[in-house]
Formats: structure tokens, C-alpha cells, sequence
């Protein structure tokens, strides 16, 4: 056999794997609008644990942040720093808004949206944002995997067939299994992450360099600028990582997937927990830098940072354990993708379609239409991977920068009586546009500043002040309506 | 503001200093501490001492309490 064939078919071993764990958890179940989206809402701390987890290693970590360990050195610190605040974050939220969710059954954002403001374009306007949003995440899983499958093959199959093939991957997954389907793979792709984070972050440096002190000591001598920020960035010092950090680290429950997870929980308390537990989950991550810092002295001039992981692993170990690495990556992209294309499909279908044009449809015909914008959502995606060069970890702050601007809404609405749906409105609108404009005219960072926290300072002073001119007004037009909606 | 509430809050500050806004501080190659980069080590460090900062948080049961109300009047 030859050593693509070999890698190939076990990398494929395991897609299949987890498609049939997948497609077995689902079975047997009714599968309706609060199965296939919340999973009944009875996940106690470890499935929950299990399902943010899945949320969190994506492709992302596993090749994004080694390619930028890889090719900008420093600034790839932030990832450690945001995935260490944002669960401090999480704790204070999260079980606020699960109250909320649980009191009104909902089941995304939009609907919290919704039941805070009780207007129905400020709800679909969230809506469609967030799908808009998730589409970069997506597009990031669809990169990954592609890249994966490219390296396993020994560059055999080509780049844009290699997205082709996972998209088909993603778009299959995803159909045959709801919510908890996602929460049982994450079982086998984190234990296999975990063997894979651990065998390359450690096993690379020791092949090479004989440890992980001797890599950082050559580092050190040849290009001990790069690691420190900026790296090897001109613009991302430090007011860029305190900036990004700020931004990524308020932004994290902000994602409509990650948001609607809450909801799965059983408790308030359970999320609580799992708040204080979730950040060791971050302690494997550095591990992943090792191989990115470690490729920059083994295979050095890239052109393409996110490779570099796969490429050392590559020329490193025999071609079934690239087969092991290429199975674990891929369920990495698979697992997240399959929540975020749920996520997406749900909120099409109930918070932008049914609300603000067919209010009659019923739950089926939502549940049907979330389905067939599975597919309509994963090919934008598909077609934004095939045609752009953004790095992994770029197209994730690109998503933060716009997820974000949520936050405002969210926070104040959970613990500022005076803010006003016009507030929310304004504020939103403001963000999100100064923050696509700078990223689309190039402007990220901005004087050493992340356009998108720029964009979300913006948004909660637009809120605030908004919310105060037109407070007087809306407190008793509101006041009405909850009487009217208790009663 | 109840001390145990002020408690909390500084509790969860304390690791936003220290991951974020201190980062000029720690953000040098040099002293290499377990082999590791000075700023790659003191942020793989504050991972275990953010959780138990929240856990101390988690104990301190300011939140848990305020959450639901109906729990409250039971109390």
C-alpha cells in the first residue's frame, strides 16, 4: 500500500466512526424542534461539558493556532489568554440567560432577543447577523478539513476537491444526527485529540531537539523576537492583545451556537460548574504551539502557516499515525462544523423566516425548512473556502469582530432595566457596520488596536446613550406589554 | 455591597490583570521557566489559577443565590 493509500483509509476509518456514533445516538428518538436543537434540555455538567468542549477544539486550535504559532509567533498567545477569561465571563452570564431560556422555552439567541425586547425585527435582525457570522466559523472548519485531507493524500487530492469532499462529509453528519448526536462524537474526537495534542506536542520537539527545553533554547537564540509580540507581525503588540483578548473573550458565548448550547443545560448551576472547570480544558493547547514554534527551525518558508502542523507530523511519523492525526483533525472540523450548521439552519428557519414573514408555519415545517438550509449554508461556506486565502485563525476574529456586537444587547439586557429595544437597535447596527468596514477596507488593527473591539466600544456607547434618550418612553410601553404577556 | 459580593468580584478581576492587561509585564522570552518562554509560561500557569479563582468565586455562593428568585425567599 502506498503511504497516501495508508494514511487515507485510516483517516476515512475514523470519519466513518464517528458518523455512526453519530447517526446511533440519534436513533430511536422523536426528533423534533427541541430534541434536534437543545436535546430536551437535559444535559447535566458532563454532556455539557462534552458539547462546549466539542465547541472549542476545533479545527481552530488544532491547525489554526499551530499555523499561527507558525507564522506570527507572539500574537498567537491571545488564544491561550481568551479561552482561559472567557469562561470567567461565562460564569456570570450564562446562568442568567439559562433562567430566562428555560422560564420561555426558548431555543437561540434570537429568541432571547425576543423575549427581552419583544420586537420582532430587532429578533430577525440578530437572526440573520448570526448566520452571517457563522458562516466564516464554517468556512474555517470547511478550510481545515480540506487541508487535512490534502496532507493525508501527499498532496494527491487537490485543495478545492479536498473541500468538495468535506463538505459532503459535514453536510451527511449533520442530516442524520440533531444535537446530542454531536455531544456523544465529541467522546472520540476529544479522547483523540487529546492522544494527538500530546504524542506531536511532545514527540516533535523530543525528535528533533531532544525536548521542549532545547526547542525554546535554539528558538530563543535564532528568533527570539519572534517569540514575544508583535512576533512577526508589524501591528499586534500589546494593546492588540489586550484588545482582541477583551473582544474574543466577551465575544465567546456571543457565537449563536455557543449560545443556544446554553439552553441545553440542565441547571443553572451545572453551567456554574462548568464555568470553573472548563478552562483546564485550555491547558493541551500549548501544546499544539510547540509543533507550530517547532516547524518554524524544521520546515521553515510555508507559505501556508496552517500546514505547517500536518507538514512536520507528515515528514515526522510513519503514515498511520498521519492517518491517527488526519482522523482526529477531521472530527474536529466535523464535530463544531455539525453545531454551527444546526445553530445556523434553526435560526434561518424559526428566527428569520417563521417570524418575520410565515408566522404560521408549524414546528415540522421549521424543522424541515433548518434542514434544507443545512445544505444552502454549508455550500456559501464551501464556496468562500475554495476562493479565499484568509488564514484559520483570521477568519475566526473576522467572526468575533461581528459576533460581538451582540454582547451589548445580551449584557444590558440581563442586567440594565433602562435599556431600550432602540438602544439595542442602534447600537448594533453601528457596531456591526464600523467593524465589517474596517475589516473590509483593510483597517484590522487599527493603530495597533482590533478593529472589532473598536467596533464593540462604539456599539456599548451607542446602546447606553440611546437607551437613556428614549428610556422614559419605552419603560412603560414595556411595562404594558409584560402585563399583557403574563397575564 | 455585601463583603462576599465585593470578594467575588475581585476574585474574577484578578485573572483579567494578570492574562490581560498586565500582559507588558510578562511578555518576554527570558527568564525560560520549565524550558518554556517567560509569557508562554505564566499564561499556561494562570489556566489552573483561573478556575481555582472561579471556584473560590463558585464557593462564595454570592451568584447562586440571586439567580432565581423564588429561591431567594425561601432563604
Amino acid at each position: 500500500m502506498t503511504p497516501s493509500l495508508i494514511a487515507l483509509s485510516i483517516t476515512g476509518f475514523i470519519v466513518l466512526i464517528g458518523a455512526f456514533i453519530g447517526i446511533y445516538a440519534g436513533f430511536r428518538r422523536q426528533m423534533n424542534l427541541e430534541q434536534w436543537a437543545v436535546a430536551g434540555r437535559g444535559f447535566g455538567l458532563i454532556l455539557v461539558w462534552l458539547l462546549m468542549a466539542g465547541e472549542v477544539y476545533t479545527t481552530f486550535a488544532f491547525l489554526g493556532a499551530s499555523g499561527w504559532a507558525y507564522s506570527r509567533g507572539g500574537p498567537t498567545l491571545y488564544i491561550v489568554a481568551y479561552l482561559t477569561l472567557c469562561y470567567a465571563v461565562s460564569f456570570f452570564i450564562l446562568p442568567k440567560i439559562w433562567e430566562v431560556g428555560r422560564e420561555h422555552r426558548l431555543h437561540t439567541q434570537s429568541d432571547f432577543f425576543l423575549q427581552r425586547y419583544g420586537n420582532r425585527y430587532l429578533a430577525g435582525l440578530v437572526a440573520i447577523l448570526g448566520v452571517l457570522f457563522i458562516i466564516p466559523y464554517l468556512q474555517l472548519q470547511l478550510t481545515g478539513l480540506g487541508i487535512i485531507v490534502q496532507v493525508a493524500s501527499f498532496d494527491g487530492i487537490s485543495r478545492s476537491a479536498a473541500i468538495l469532499i468535506a463538505f459532503a462529509i459535514v453536510a451527511g453528519f449533520v442530516l442524520s444526527s440533531g444535537i446530542r448526536a454531536v455531544a456523544w462524537v465529541s467522546v472520540l474526537k476529544d479522547s483523540l485529540m487529546l492522544i494527538a495534542a500530546f504524542s506531536i506536542g511532545i514527540g516533535v520537539p523530543y525528535h528533533y531537539f531532544g525536548g521542549v527545553r532545547p526547542l525554546f533554547r535554539a528558538l530563543a537564540q535564532t528568533s527570539p523576537q519572534h517569540l514575544t509580540m508583535p512576533g512577526s507581525t508589524a501591528s499586534m503588540g500589546h494593546s492588540w492583545f489586550i484588545s482582541t483578548v477583551l473582544l474574543t473573550s466577551l465575544g465567546f458565548y456571543m457565537w449563536p451556537h455557543a449560545f443556544g448550547s446554553i439552553f441545553s443545560a440542565k441547571s443553572g448551576d451545572t453551567l456554574r460548574r462548568n464555568a470553573v472547570i472548563m478552562p483546564l480544558y485550555t491547558i493541551t493547547l500549548p501544546l499544539l504551539f510547540f509543533v507550530g514554534f517547532a516547524a518554524i527551525l524544521i520546515a521553515p518558508g510555508l507559505k501556508n502557516g496552517d500546514m505547517a502542523l500536518l507538514t512536520v507530523v507528515r515528514s515526522t511519523f510513519p503514515p498511520w499515525f498521519l492517518g491517527l492525526v488526519g482522523g482526529a483533525g477531521a472530527l474536529t472540523a466535523m464535530v463544531p462544523a455539525a453545531i454551527l450548521i444546526l445553530a445556523a439552519g434553526t435560526l434561518f428557519a424559526k428566527n428569520f423566516v417563521r417570524l418575520l414573514f410565515l408566522p404560521s408555519m408549524s414546528d415540522d415545517a421549521v424543522a424541515k425548512l433548518a434542514k434544507i438550509m443545512v445544505a444552502v449554508v454549508t455550500a456559501l461556506a464551501m464556496y468562500f473556502a475554495i476562493y479565499s486565502s484568509s488564514t484559520l485563525v483570521g477568519l475566526l476574529l473576522f467572526g468575533y469582530a461581528g459576533v460581538t456586537q451582540f454582547f451589548p444587547g445580551v449584557v444590558f439586557g440581563l442586567f440594565w432595566k433602562r435599556v431600550t429595544t432602540m438602544g439595542v437597535f442602534a447600537g448594533l447596527l453601528t457596531g456591526v457596520a464600523l467593524g465589517m468596514w474596517l475589516f473590509f477596507t483593510k483597517h484590522d488593527p487599527y493603530h495597533g488596536w482590533n478593529a472589532g473591539f473598536l467596533a464593540l466600544c462604539m456599539n456599548l456607547v451607542v446602546t447606553a446613550i440611546v437607551s437613556l434618550v428614549t428610556s422614559s418612553k419605552e419603560i412603560a410601553t414595556h411595562e404594558l406589554s409584560s402585563a399583557v404577556s403574563c397575564r | 455591597m455585601k463583603p462576599a459580593r465585593v470578594l467575588s468580584l475581585i476574585l474574577t478581576a484578578i485573572p483579567f490583570i494578570a492574562v490581560c492587561f498586565a500582559v507588558p509585564l510578562w511578555d518576554r522570552v527570558y527568564p525560560l521557566v520549565l524550558g518554556l518562554p517567560f509569557n508562554l509560561f505564566w499564561l499556561m500557569a494562570w489556566i489552573p489559577l483561573t478556575s481555582l479563582c472561579m471556584w473560590g468565586v463558585y464557593r462564595l455562593g454570592e451568584w447562586r443565590n440571586s439567580v432565581p428568585p423564588s429561591r431567594e425567599k425561601s432563604r
